[in-house]
């Protein structure tokens, strides 16, 4: 049994290796925030998601895209048909009318959120040569996911508040953004988010703070949706595998009984 | 071994008799997985082989699962597999199962392989056995190499890129084996559809390799923790029920560490940079595999030449071909063992090293420490095990099975 117990946590510490050894690294480390997602009983806040949204709507939508959700997906977050209806008829998609001509009509629901930019060379030109990254996965495509995100969106450092060294360091200039969080540190992105940007309608007070949790919040939703239902799923699968294995032992004890 | 039991067995029901009579397959189980005789000795180590099997049927269903959604197109690949998480009924469990399995997977191979190491079940008669493992576990390598490509993320891509490039290194044909490879003169959509045919592949062949290594297990039977044969009746119990609910057991106990990570962090295994659709334009800040090939990888990178590194890459598996021949000592069992035994876990700390230095860019120390690990790693298989086998005095060996057990419960 010892020797089982050693090989578990070899095999373990085999497994743990990979991510440990990603994590570090000389970047300043990240704001690590509490999140109402995390952990096996994490669920999202519908109201910090639905501000989200809003954020994301009126500020992020400008330049980045969402291509993987549509609007019908904000139901999850608490909004009902009718509202979720009227969202998407704020926006005009371009589609093919039954003539074969091309036009524009209100979105649907079922229809995917509206790209910013019609392609990804249109993106790139309108943003200095690069197109801003889709936010649909953001969250998991980035190491340290929402705490990256949020130390990123709160990083931002303005040029005369800069130390010398630093400029020297990464060769910024007053037209450069300088972001502690943003390997390299110049980041093409302004500063998106400052206090005050966003009027929510619920009345919560708009803290830069505020909104960036909030933002958080929704996009850790975009990057997965089905997080509160595997939650929910795998509680109960462990307590079954707990269950059973608990059988199982009792079983082979007995049937090893006579050889004792 | 197999040849020991009594009568044939007698089926009642007559559906199965008038079966078995014509193709046996009922007295086949009875003979190889009822009253096949095992060592009555086993400990929890001699769980991983039908862990790993269960694993292995567990991928496969939740591959073809996956494959009925999936997309293997370079323009489509990546939003399918975001489709399979988002809008398939249950798609993010399969998909996170799978991706999760492979990882729990290799786990559970090399744990197996680590036994085989410790208690010799490499030796004399078993050493075809142990070469079919090496084949399954070269087929596993690949297996998971052409899937990891397939959600066609930055990871997935430049992985791709690196990996095939390696064969360039073979002198006159190299290039005109990567051409060959990607079919086409960059990793691209090509590429892509024939890695997700092999994917689909190969893990079939991996099944009737496995059969041939259970076939040439059931010839001899299972080595044990003492390294003896079974010398009768009083050695072995049958296999059912004693190791089916043993295997259950450890089983179960596997499937809960599994499933914390299925349910709890499903992407702590990965690279998060996989969820950037794959670019041809740019280049990830690192390029890594997945954990379980980080050793291998960083035998790769510590040699300074590209044909040398990929040559001990390869060396560094088909090694394991001939350990066999290379252990001199006739003694099985490490228990009995005591220079070697230590030597078992100064490797397995070697290729923990190894794999950390895989994970880390070839930079100051990590290459210095890749380097010394691959010397040592090639040095414990080349010299030491030829060399301990013959100066090592082992331990004296216990008549039987069973007087070492009932001696153990006495004590």
């Amino acid at each position: 049994m010892r020797r089982s117990i050693v090989s578990g946590v070899l095999a373990l510490a085999a497994l743990g290796m990979g991510t440990v050894a990603i994590a570090a690294s000389d970047e300043p480390e990240l704001k690590e925030q509490h999140w109402h997602f995390k952990g096996p009983f994490g669920t999202y806040d519908r109201a910090a998601a639905q501000r989200g949204f809003q954020v994301y709507k009126e500020v992020c939508s400008a330049c980045h895209s969402l291509n993987l959700l549509s609007y019908r997906n904000l139901e999850q977050l608490g909004l009902n048909e009718a509202q979720v209806k009227g969202i998407a008829a704020e926006f005009q998609v371009p589609d093919i009318g039954d003539d074969g001509s091309a036009i524009e009509r209100p979105a649907r629901p079922s229809d995917h959120f509206k790209k910013p930019f019609p392609n990804e060379l249109a993106a790139a030109a309108a943003n200095g040569g690069k197109a801003p990254p889709d936010l649909s996965v953001i969250i998991k495509a980035r190491s340290g996911g929402p705490d990256y995100v949020y130390s990123l969106l709160t990083g931002y450092v303005p040029f005369d508040q800069l130390k010398p060294e630093q400029i020297k360091e990464f060769h910024v200039t007053k037209d450069d953004n300088f972001n502690l969080y943003y390997p390299g540190h110049r980041i093409a992105m302004p500063p998106p988010l400052a206090d005050g940007k966003v009027q929510y309608v619920d009345g919560t007070k708009n803290t830069l703070d505020q909104q960036v949790r909030d933002v958080v919040e929704f996009l850790a939703w975009a990057s997965e949706p089905h997080l509160e239902e595997r939650n929910r799923t795998g509680i109960r699968v462990i307590l079954f595998l707990l269950a059973l294995s608990g059988l199982m032992y009792a079983v082979k004890r007995q049937v090893w009984a006579d050889q004792h | 071994m197999a040849s020991q039991h009594g009568a044939p067995p007698v089926f009642n029901n007559k559906v199965v008799a008038w079966i078995d009579h014509r193709l046996p397959i009922f007295s086949y189980l009875e003979k190889e997985y009822h009253t096949f005789p095992t060592p009555r000795n086993f400990n929890y180590f001699w769980n991983f082989g039908a862990i790993a099997t269960v694993m292995l049927v567990l991928m496969i269903v939740t591959g073809i699962v996956l494959a009925m959604n999936y997309t293997p197109n370079s323009e489509l690949a990546f939003d399918s597999v975001e489709r399979i998480m988002r809008d398939v009924p249950s798609g993010w469990l399969i998909r996170y199962m799978h991706m999760t399995g492979a990882s729990f997977f290799f786990a559970a191979v090399y744990v197996h392989i680590f036994r085989g190491l410790y208690y010799g079940s490499y030796k004399a008669p078993r050493e075809l056995l142990w070469m079919l493992g090496v084949v399954i576990l070269l087929l596993m390598m690949a297996t998971a190499f052409l899937g990891y490509v397939l959600p066609w993320g930055q990871m997935s891509f430049w992985g791709a890129t690196v990996i095939t490039n390696l064969f360039s290194a073979i002198p006159v044909v190299g290039d005109s084996i990567v051409t060959w490879l990607w079919g086409g003169f960059a990793v691209d959509n090509p590429t892509l559809n024939r890695f997700f045919a092999l994917h689909y592949l190969l893990p079939f062949i991996i099944v009737a390799v496995v059969a041939l290594h259970v076939v040439a297990l059931h010839v001899h039977g299972s080595n044990n923790p003492l390294g003896i044969d079974p010398k009768g009746p009083q050695d072995t119990v049958p296999f059912h029920p004693y190791y089916t609910m043993k295997d259950g057991f450890g089983l179960t106990v596997f499937l809960i560490i599994y499933a914390a990570f299925v349910f709890f962090a499903p992407n702590s295994l990965g690279e998060p940079v996989n969820y950037v659709q794959a670019n041809p334009l740019v280049t990830p800040n690192e390029i890594v595999p997945e954990w379980y090939l980080l050793p291998f990888y960083a035998i790769l990178r510590s040699i300074p030449d590209k044909l040398g590194g990929v040559i001990a890459m390869f060396g560094s598996i088909a090694l394991l071909f001939v350990l066999p021949w290379l252990d001199t000592s006739r003694v099985r069992s490490c228990t009995f063992r005591p220079i070697y035994k230590w030597f078992v876990f100064v490797l397995v700390i070697d290729v923990l090293v190894l794999g950390y230095c895989g994970a880390h860019p070839p930079e100051g120390g990590f290459v210095i420490a890749s380097r010394l690990a691959t010397i040592y790693y090639f040095f414990h298989f080349l010299v030491l095990l030829p060399i301990l086998g013959k100066i090592e005095r082992p331990l004296p060996l216990p008549p039987s099975i069973a007087d070492a057990v009932l001696k153990k419960k006495a004590v």
